[in-house]
């Protein structure tokens, strides 16, 4: 029978389980990280930020309690400087390419720092930025996720108005449905969204879903640009059978519905957790599973944990979490009791001689409650173009040129649902934000 | 292993390192731990004529520098606030306690014969081993009439040493000012005064900080600041010069030196005996970070003295001195580049900006293979260590001797030099 219940844990060790996995800096721990930075040229951090934030400059003025000088220098760049700080992988970003990995194998944490300066910022509920003269250009702005609310703060800094129009219920995107609980608490995805239309000139209308409520033909004839940042709607499939029987979820699902669970002894989950896949959402998910108290998570990627896009430091934290990482092995069937998902069973694999992956031959069985697919999202046209408006894809995306245009005139898009986009918050940030300068250009010039 | 122990002037000490006459040798609870932790000797806190003194709340400021607590450190504090028989008994008891160490007695008194001639009796019946004349106090005092504006007036300097070494038979040591221009002038005065050493330097007159909520320089009293005496490890530099300006000064006739500004550890030390000290004070490390610092200076000085086979404070001690020179004495044919050791380079870019914004524009940036690579120009690049001081690793920037067999020329000497003696 398969062991899948609510409630394993606590209400004390859940509140635990879920809370700030980094807590904030004080103000004297940020003086001493601040003073570790050299305040380098042509830093090699800052050409490591999507966003292409002056981190040596801003830290400079955390040092001299010029915070609110250092929150402004970061939110100019990337308005979402606050989630950045909590969610980017850094490992892999700034403090990667910070100079004191070089020489000590301890990075500046930059993101810490630039958590404590938006945070500044933030408390004091200014709105460091304002709107230029109105240009009475309108821009509508599908989706208000990183990419969307980017966009629209820039475009509104600039003098354009912008209507939102976002698919469900609450705008953030996936900072407020997907982003690892433990990374943005209290509320932080929805502070955020406020202190970015606190700007002014961004009106979001939620439940208007394009494809739906909206078409994208009328949309261009309503507005004078569009932008296009809805994201990625669906998931990837295993492509095995009984897919979907009971026990089997999409991480991205499971997770959206456990950011928005208040009470987190409400949500059922397994003894015993198998997930698939080798992102962060694997990670997320297992991690989640654990912390909800699972007892046996692992994750099982089908090479080695050099080729899983989840960073070592990601990998770490899953496996100090507890959870078990198996590798060199692919899902070959589900096995069934019940109706219900008991086990699921993998081949082994190996890399063959022209690189690609193949089957040993040679299988084993996980027994599992509950089975995790986090292979990876994937961009679903068809609610977003209509049968109408033609698009053009790439790779499965929407395809860009430089400045971020697509096919049709006036239509921009940017984001996880473009084609390039690496998947991160900060990268949909910097799209938003280059989007709108090149619809500014493009307005100037109509 | 290395013999510390040294005879300053007739004042016998285990070890050169003493703490500095102030707060820390204020009285004989704080003497007794210092010595139970190891120093070689103390100037007990200056003593003056009853009534004593009174201090106000709010005595000291500080410079911190990129989370390095005090590393300069300010007072307004006056002479000791206890009564002298106080102090004078708990003098003679710590001397009688503790025979190996070195306890000598700071005065300040007015500038007339009748009160120094009658304290310095009290302080010889104590059995202390000398007295130091404090000329130097920069504040409270010195709108008194004493400390400072004393040690600013060669003359007076010179009256008062001569008093002392008439009315005692101990030996007298003079705390010199550096609020002066030209510390050789107090220096001399001392010497033909008679003194058997001078000491060097008391705190520099300063405003550390100015509290910009309070508009007013720090420490704050009740709304106000007075300026402040400076000490600390940002005055050893000032401190290690005139010190080295005493000792190569003919007039000054190689007096014992005992040096004090900045010291905190036996590095600071050495580089103070190097440059002529016999023995060295400290007060703000101790105050920062207790008695326990000097447990360092001993292990610390005696280790280096080993390693380079010196085996008495003598062996080095004013061993620099013959190599503190005029400029126009230095080697005009001597010439060295930057060199930069690509493997250890980080690539922060520091060097780079420093000598391009500011220098010689003598190194490059550039990019190999998309990788940052920095690279000197030579024939722009002068030797003035400017990129190998601000570049954050350790000898990775290091200067390399280029003008190989050239013989030494000095300023003089040097065709350049319109004035030049070679010139013809
Ligand atoms: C589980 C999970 C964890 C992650 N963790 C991290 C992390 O730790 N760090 C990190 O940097 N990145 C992380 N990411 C990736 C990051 O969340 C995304 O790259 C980022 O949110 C992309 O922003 P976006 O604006 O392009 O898309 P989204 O955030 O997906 O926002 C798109 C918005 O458009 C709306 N929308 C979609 N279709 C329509 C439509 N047809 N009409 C109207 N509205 C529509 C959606 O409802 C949504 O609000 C994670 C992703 C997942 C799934
Ligand atoms: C709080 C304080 C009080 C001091 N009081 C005296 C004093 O009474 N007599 C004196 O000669 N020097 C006094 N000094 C100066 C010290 O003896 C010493 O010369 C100076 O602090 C430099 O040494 P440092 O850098 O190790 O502190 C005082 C210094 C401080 C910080
Ligand atoms: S690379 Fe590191 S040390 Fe250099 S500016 Fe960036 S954070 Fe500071
Ligand atoms: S030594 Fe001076 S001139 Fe030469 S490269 Fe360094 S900073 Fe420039
Ligand atoms: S300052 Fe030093 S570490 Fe930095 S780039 Fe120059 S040589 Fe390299």
């Amino acid at each position: 029978m398969s062991d899948i219940a609510a409630g394993r844990l606590s209400g004390e060790e859940l509140a635990e389980n879920f809370s700030d996995i980094h807590p904030p800096l004080d103000a004297m721990s940020a003086h001493i990280e601040a003073s570790r930075c050299y305040f380098c040229y042509d830093a090699p951090c800052m050409e490591a930020c999507p966003t292409g934030i002056d981190i040596p400059n801003f830290i400079r003025k955390i040092s001299t309690d010029n915070v609110r000088g250092s929150a402004i220098d970061i939110l100019e760049e990337n308005i979402m400087g606050g989630a950045c700080a909590r969610v980017c992988p850094t490992e892999v970003l700034c403090e990667g390419a910070c100079v004191r990995t070089a020489q000590e194998g301890k990075p500046v944490t930059i993101g810490a720092l630039q958590r404590f300066a938006t945070d500044w910022l933030m408390e004091k509920g200014e709105q460091p930025f304002a709107r230029a003269a109105a240009t009475g250009k309108r821009v509508a702005i599908i989706g208000a996720g990183p990419a969307g609310l980017s966009a629209a703060h820039r475009l509104s800094q600039l003098g354009h108005d912008c209507e939102v129009f976002e698919a469900l219920p609450k705008s953030g995107g996936l900072n407020e449905y997907g982003i690892a609980d433990y990374k943005v608490v209290d509320n932080f995805a929805q502070k955020e969204v406020d202190f970015i239309l606190g700007l002014g000139g961004i009106t979001v209308n939620h439940g208007k879903k394009l494809g739906q409520e909206l078409a994208l033909g009328t949309i261009r004839n309503d507005f004078d640009a569009v932008f296009i940042g809805s994201g990625l709607g669906g998931v990837q499939a295993l492509a095995l059978e009984g897919e979907s029987i009971d026990g089997v979820f999409n991480a991205v699902d499971y997770i959206a519905n456990l950011r928005q669970t208040a009470d987190k002894a409400t949500l059922p989950i397994g003894r015993r957790v198998v997930i698939i896949g080798g992102g962060s959402t694997a990670i997320d998910i297992a991690v989640k599973s654990k912390r909800l108290g699972a007892e046996d998570v692992t994750i099982v990627y089908r090479r080695g944990a050099e080729a899983m896009s989840a960073t070592d430091v990601e990998q770490k934290f899953a496996q100090t979490n507890g959870v078990k990482i198996k590798h060199w092995m692919q899902p070959v069937g589900i096995v069934s009791d019940n109706g219900a998902v008991s086990a699921v069973e993998f081949e082994y694999t190996k890399q063959g001689p022209d690189g690609k992956l193949i089957g040993s031959g040679e299988k084993t069985t996980l027994e599992a409650d509950m089975l995790f697919k986090a292979i990876g999202q994937i961009f679903v046209p068809d609610p977003v173009f209509g049968t109408a408006a033609q698009l053009e894809l790439k790779n499965g995306k929407i395809a860009v040129d430089d400045s971020y245009a697509t096919s049709l005139e006036g239509v921009y898009a940017g984001g996880d649902c473009i084609d390039g986009n690496v998947g991160l918050t900060v990268a949909a940030v910097q799209d938003g934000k280059k989007a709108a300068l090149a619809i500014n250009d493009y307005l100037a010039k109509k | 292993m290395a013999d510390l122990s040294y005879n300053f002037a007739g004042i016998k000490s285990p070890n050169p390192f003493w703490l500095a006459s102030a707060p820390p040798t204020d009285k004989e609870y704080n003497v007794v731990r210092a010595f139970e932790a190891g120093w070689g000797g103390v100037v007990w806190k200056t003593l003056g004529e009853d009534p004593p003194v009174v201090n106000v709340s709010s005595r000291y400021g500080a410079v911190q520098l990129n989370g390095q607590r005090m590393m300069g450190f300010s007072n307004i504090e006056l002479i000791t606030d206890r009564p002298l028989d106080v102090n004078l008994e708990e003098i003679a008891r710590v001397k009688k306690n503790w025979p190996d160490r070195a306890v000598v007695v700071s005065l300040m008194v007015p500038c007339e014969e009748e009160p120094w001639k009658r304290i310095l009796r009290k302080v010889e019946d104590t059995g202390a081993d000398g007295v130091e004349l404090n000329f130097g106090c920069p504040h409270g005092m010195s709108e008194r009439g004493m400390g400072s504006a004393v040690g600013q007036v060669p003359e007076y300097v010179e009256m008062v040493t001569r008093w002392c070494k008439e009315h005692s038979d101990m030996p007298v040591i003079v705390k010199l000012t550096p609020n002066i221009t030209d510390i050789r002038t107090a220096a001399r005065a001392a010497v033909k005064g008679g003194a058997d050493a001078v000491s060097l330097i008391n705190t520099i007159n300063s405003i550390v900080t100015v509290d910009l909520d309070q508009m007013a320089p720090t420490p704050v009293v009740d709304g106000k600041g007075a300026h402040a005496g400076y000490c600390g490890p940002a005055v050893k530099p000032i401190a290690l010069n005139m010190v080295a300006e005493i000792a190569r000064d003919p007039e000054c006739q190689n007096i014992p030196v005992s040096g004090i500004g900045g010291i905190a550890n036996w590095r600071d030390g050495a580089e103070f005996m190097a440059l002529g000290c016999g023995s060295v004070q400290v007060c703000t490390a101790a105050m920062h970070y207790g008695f326990r610092i000097v447990d360092d200076m001993i292990t610390g000085l005696s280790n280096w003295m080993d390693e380079k086979g010196y085996r008495t404070i003598d062996d080095f001690r004013s061993m620099a001195v013959p190599n503190v020179a005029n400029w126009n004495e230095l080697n005009m044919n001597y010439d060295i580049k930057a060199r930069i050791n690509q493997d250890s380079c980080i690539k922060c870019g520091i060097c780079h900006i420093a000598c391009e914004d500011t220098s010689h524009q003598a190194i490059t940036a550039g990019r190999v293979n998309g990788a940052r690579h920095y690279e000197v120009v030579d024939k722009e690049c002068v030797g003035c260590n400017l990129c190998m001081l601000a570049c954050p690793v350790d000898d990775c920037i290091t200067m390399e001797r280029v003008d190989k067999g050239k013989p030494y020329m000095n300023w003089n000497e040097d065709p350049r030099n319109p004035f030049s003696t070679a010139a013809e």
